[in-house]
């Protein structure tokens, strides 16, 4: 049966043409690839070129033709022993299907549905007293123990034995193979990392600190995050980029940043930042433990400070569950992190002067404990969000929006925000401090909203 | 093996290097499976860009027409467990490591019976049963992740060898080099192959490249490198062997650049202003990959004209069948908007 060659879409916009140009006349024949015709587009002039053998039996639109309109016939090709007596019968190369029309959408929904998180498990065994750098270390370790495809690599993980003593003595327990000092480049040693990661492998990627981490952002993103979705489900990334987030101390603006907001943004990513010594080792022994790529943010300020933590190698946290850390029932302070204990602080001073803070630990950024705060916020009508990020887009910015869609009948005051100032890291000692959030800027917001 | 190229390579493939060989090293049935293997690749990605002229594929579509003797080459010399990863050019890829025609083509119309159930696109997709790993929209991310799944090889001891396949574009990426720099510090099984069309997009390598040597571009990392005629698959099979032998061996990686060139555009809206028809049509009339193994097959009278219908009508079955599967294959539930973000724990 004669072939029709139709007006080809030459980009994603076209809807129409111009021929501006046949290649071929009727009675030539045509090889696959031959060019046709000349078509004018939107954009630029471009070939078509054949996909079918034959003859040109028939030219249906002349050259100079304009607004020929995409999947209208444009001339018909006959096979071997066809004559032009046949056009009629001309049958489109493949059946013509519309193209897809888009589909009724779905209601509105901000967010995918968040499975429902299991809560923190009951412990009451023994108790040690660590510190947050004791804490992060021994998760590794014991996960490194138990699952043979968890592995170490970053700079200086191993015979410097970490930056910031995190993976002190790993080396000499697990050896070269399993604890990798790779060579000062982010975005390489990532990409590897996340490619390790599509076999089936656990790394655990270790940046000296997140602002390095920027180099290596692609990968985080595009090759890790979206990989699973991508693939309809067929390659997961089980990897864990760690590392010291935020503001350490006189180190400058390229140093010193909050990147919690920039990772929570991202589907297909767990985010994660823990405060206490109990929070670092539960937290990151589920990182490792789940399938996806999970961003564990930590903070150089608080390794050296010491909390109780479950002596037990089966004490892992649920990720997506925050931690009231502090009852209260006048207003509820929302904070992750070194801000957790600022907002601690901030609570006992506001004790003092009769007003009762509950303080809410977030320990997962993303998925985010929506439920606790909430449930929280309709107790005490009132919400105060710490962080040290930037307040534009900040994590405090979701505190609020959340507060508008979800809690906006029980709020008695409007949502306040203590940030980082919306500069870049000052180095100066008194510039410094003024830059980000203590406890009085939180005791100032509490009061703000209930109106003390 | 010292860093090969030291000939300046000439514009276009040379001519002479091309006739067909008299003692070829591959057997003739072999000869014979990579031309249908190639012949599957050009006659699915002509079919690919009709659909795409009827609406029925969106957005990109990089088209593999011109390339195919370098991944049937490869292919051939690769072992089941060995794994590969590329650009968004990645449909001959797929196809030449056994991925069913069908999948690949409702991927690219967005279907539910395409490798990503419709949600990855012409660009992404994959397949662990292949050893494929995608499909990378990035140009250059492939070259780490690559060297990632040669990483896991190596810690797993399976003896496998990653090959990741990049362009002359991708070659001046810095994350390429950062990448060469940990394979072959760390000894890992990866060959590098540079797919050398001569164009980044709409920029000839003249113009985006210092030096346009690119089998030496791992010289500083003490990675030697062999440039292969991309238009001869023997070539490229002999030069496949040759790196899978020093990749599995330990030695660490290995470079293979590859002179190809691509006949289409860039992606599917390419005005074609920066070369020439006339040079297009030259490499055409010259090089063709499929008619260098034809006329190869030809003179083994391995191949008469009746054989070479009968084989072209096999394939266009195939082909035929692969574009009728993706246009009757239904759109993704729109369930499926929300699934596949997060692994299970």
């Amino acid at each position: 049966m004669p072939i029709e060659i139709l007006m080809p879409a030459l980009s994603p916009t076209m809807t129409e043409g111009k021929i501006t140009k046949w290649l071929k006349n009727e009675g030539d024949s045509v090889e696959s690839g031959d060019v046709l015709a000349e078509i004018e587009t939107d954009k630029a002039t471009m070939e078509v070129e054949a996909v079918d053998e034959g003859t040109v039996g028939k030219i249906l639109v002349a050259e100079g033709t304009d607004n020929v309109q995409v999947n209208s016939p444009i001339a018909v090709l006959l096979e071997d022993g066809e004559d032009a007596s046949s056009i009629g019968t001309a049958s489109t190369p493949a059946p013509v299907a519309a193209a897809p029309v888009a589909a009724t959408a779905p209601a509105p929904v901000q967010q995918a549905p968040v499975a429902t998180v299991e809560a923190e498990p009951d412990y009451d065994g023994p108790m040690v007293r660590q510190t947050v750098r004791e804490a992060l270390g021994a998760a590794m370790s014991e996960e490194m123990r138990r699952d043979e495809d968890v592995f170490l690599m970053g700079e200086e993980v191993g015979q410097y034995q970490g930056a910031y003593k995190i993976s002190q003595g790993m080396l000499d327990e697990f050896g070269e193979k399993r604890v990798i000092d790779t060579p000062i480049t982010e975005i390489g040693f990532t990409g590897i990392g996340v490619g390790a990661a599509y076999m089936g492998l656990k790394p655990i990627v270790e940046f000296m600190t997140f602002n390095f981490a920027m180099q290596a952002v692609d990968h985080m993103i595009n090759s890790a995050a979206k990989t699973l979705y991508m693939s309809g489900g067929a390659i997961a990334c089980p990897i864990v980029f760690r590392g010291c987030n935020g503001a350490a101390a006189r180190v400058g603006a390229q140093h010193s940043q909050c990147y919690a907001s920039w990772y929570a943004h991202i589907p297909g990513m767990k985010v994660l930042s823990p405060w206490s010594a109990a929070d670092a080792k539960g937290l990151l022994k589920a990182a490792i433990r789940d399938p996806n790529p999970v961003v564990f943010l930590e903070n150089e300020l608080l390794y050296g400070d010491s909390f109780d933590v479950p002596e037990s190698d089966e004490f892992v946290l649920p990720i997506g569950k925050a931690k009231i850390e502090r009852p209260g029932n006048d207003v509820t302070i929302v904070a992750y992190s070194k801000m957790v204990g600022v907002a601690l602080d901030a609570a006992e001073k506001l004790a003092a002067e009769g007003i009762d803070a509950e303080v809410i630990n977030l320990r997962s950024l993303r998925p985010l404990d929506t439920a606790t705060i909430v449930t929280s916020v309709m107790k005490t009508n009132r919400l105060v969000s710490v962080e040290e990020g930037w307040p534009v887009a900040g994590m405090g910015a979701e505190m609020a929006a959340i507060m508008m869609e979800q809690a906006f009948d029980y709020l008695d005051a409007p949502v306040k925000r203590v940030c980082g100032e919306d500069v870049p890291m000052p180095y100066a000692a008194n510039l410094e401090l003024l830059a980000l959030p203590n406890t009085d800027k939180v005791t100032e917001a509490v009061k703000e909203v209930c109106y003390r | 093996m010292a860093n090969q190229p030291a000939k300046k390579p000439s514009r276009a493939p040379r001519k002479t290097s091309r006739a067909p060989r008299k003692k070829a090293k591959a057997s003739p049935d072999e000869i014979l499976q990579y031309f249908k293997d190639m012949l599957m690749i050009r006659r699915f990605e002509e079919k690919a860009g009709q659909l795409y002229g009827m609406g029925l594929i969106g957005g990109f579509c990089h088209l593999y027409i011109g390339q195919e003797a370098v991944i049937v080459g490869m292919k051939a010399a690769a072992e089941p467990q060995d794994t590969v990863i590329t650009s968004y050019r990645d449909h001959g890829h797929m196809l030449a490591y056994g991925m069913d025609p069908k999948g690949v083509m409702a991927e690219l119309t967005g279907r539910s019976g395409g490798y990503s159930k419709g949600k990855g696109g012409s660009m992404h997709m994959f397949s662990k049963e292949a050893g494929f790993y995608g499909g990378h929209g990035i140009v250059g991310a492939q070259v780490p992740l690559g060297a990632g799944l040669a990483f896991a090889h190596k810690y797993k001891g399976d003896n496998g060898v990653s090959c990741a396949y990049f362009g002359d574009g991708a070659v001046n990426q810095g994350q390429v080099y950062e990448a060469f720099n940990m394979a072959s510090l760390w000894k890992l099984p990866v060959i590098f192959v540079i797919e050398n069309n001569r164009y980044g997009m709409g920029t000839s390598i003249e113009r985006a490249s210092a030096t346009t040597e690119l089998a030496g571009r791992g010289s500083a990392h003490g990675i030697p490198g062999i440039q292969v005629d991309g238009m001869d698959v023997v070539a490229v099979k002999e030069a496949g062997l040759k790196a899978n032998a020093h990749c599995r061996t330990g030695k660490g990686p290995m470079i293979l650049e590859m002179k190809t060139y691509r006949y289409r555009g860039h992606s599917m809206s390419d005005p074609a202003k920066y070369r020439s028809k006339e040079e297009v049509q030259k490499v055409r009339a010259e090089s063709d990959p499929i008619d260098f193994v034809k006329a190869m097959l030809l003179e083994l009278g391995q191949l008469d004209e009746a054989k070479l219908k009968e084989i072209d009508k096999e394939v266009k079955a195939i082909v035929a069948e692969a574009a009728r599967f993706a246009q009757e294959s239904p759109e993704p539930e729109l369930s499926e908007l929300y699934t596949d973000i997060l692994a299970e724990a």
